[in-house]
């Protein structure tokens, strides 16, 4: 194994032990977790099978094998950072609506408390419309 | 705010303690038969207070979701409360309340209609004030989205509207973000609910800041369009018990 290698290797080890540690102290959900502890693993294997990365550019035409890591890792980060995307419209949405729940039991808890101050009897307006 | 009528008029509002009163007074004289609920869109003045103390019923939404999450608000508060009816009513004032009544008569008109729109272009007896800027964006997408549905739309940007039950419950179970009301007339389109225009005056703005400012503009543009476009191919939904045939099959193709 040359340094670099070495090196490379045990960079991969490292994030993938930050990764764990992540997840260990509830920092990070194993739903997103899952998708960085690949990475690692892909990271690890990649450093120390070193003809594994030269198999891969040849096979998909690559002339310098780092070249095709990088390729391989861009187009991994923007599935990623897309991932990222739908994860936080799905959280928009989800603040979205309960924004709007609360709002709505704010609205009815306030009405109520009006008229138990006031002493009235019971709520009509729980009552169905009749239409 | 004692109940209850069974129609409701909502009222969003962000930041409008200017107009806010006034625009309320104005809705109580105009339609005393109406319950009103503000949507407080996460003011930073005191618009949701003033509401309070007009006696209305308030929707506080604990921070700013655009213009399209506060209606929304608005109609899944008319679903609930089993409202048949719900009008959208700008809190900036410029909507005029007095012209209720028209979208009111059209309603009446036609139990087929689902929604009527107050239109700014079909009359002539009021300029709108406008840039020409956004009028121009105004009438390409009233271009795009008659040929989108088949029917001729003039006033697509227009929030000034009135929803029956079925509009009620389509959109209080989804509706667009923000800039809500292009997309919205397509929406019905593909859930087969029938939509109407009619000629509204519409006042000038007494206060605040639209919600569509110059810089904002283009990104409003540009989104809306995203939106036609996807709303393109989006599935269509497969009609509800209840629902009227889809017009595929009234046309007997």
């Amino acid at each position: 194994m040359s340094h670099l290698q070495i090196a490379a290797t045990l960079g991969a080890i490292i994030l993938l032990l930050i990764v764990l540690e992540l997840v260990r102290r509830r920092r990070l959900l194993e739903r997103y977790a899952l998708v960085w502890l690949a990475v690692g693993v892909a990271l690890v294997v990649l450093g120390a099978w070193r003809g594994l990365l030269s198999t891969l550019s040849d096979t998909i035409g690559v002339a310098a094998p780092p070249n095709a890591l990088f390729a391989i890792g861009l187009g991994f980060l923007i599935l990623l950072v897309l991932n990222f995307s739908v994860a936080v419209s799905r959280l928009t949405d989800q603040s979205k609506v309960l924004a709007q729940r609360l709002a709505l039991l704010e609205e009815r808890l306030s009405r109520q408390e009006r008229r138990g101050a006031a002493g009235a009897e019971p709520d009509p307006e729980h009552e169905p419309l009749s239409s | 705010m004692s109940r209850r009528s069974a129609n409701l008029i909502v009222v969003p509002a962000y930041n409008e303690s200017a107009t806010i009163a006034d625009v309320l007074a104005a809705i109580r004289a105009a339609a005393p038969r109406w319950d009103i609920v503000v949507v407080d869109d996460g003011s930073t003045d005191n618009t949701a207070a003033i509401a309070d103390a007009a006696g209305v019923a308030v929707l506080r939404l604990p921070f700013n979701l655009g213009i399209g999450g506060a209606v929304q608000a608005g109609f899944t508060y008319a679903r609930e409360r089993g409202y048949e009816r719900m009008a959208q009513i700008d809190g900036d004032g410029q909507h005029d309340a007095t012209q209720l009544a028209r979208l009111e008569a059209a309603m009446e008109a036609s139990h087929e209609v689902d929604m009527v729109c107050g239109s700014r272009f079909l009359t002539d007896e009021h300029h709108y004030p406008a840039p020409i800027s956004r009028r121009t964006g105004i009438h390409i997408f009233a271009f795009l989205l008659s040929r989108l549905v088949g029917q001729r739309i003039t006033d697509p940007t227009s929030g000034f509207r009135l929803y029956n039950r079925r509009a009620i419950r389509l959109f209080a179970g989804d509706y667009p973000h923000d800039y809500p009301e292009v997309e919205a007339v397509l929406m019905l389109h593909h859930h087969s609910l029938r939509m109407q225009e009619v000629p509204v005056r519409m006042l000038a703005r007494g206060g605040g800041a639209s919600s569509i400012t110059s810089g904002k503009s283009a990104y409003y543009m540009i989104k809306v369009l995203l939106a036609l476009f996807v709303g393109l191919f989006r599935a269509r939904p497969v009609p509800e018990p209840g629902d009227a045939a889809p017009v595929s099959a009234k046309a007997g193709i």
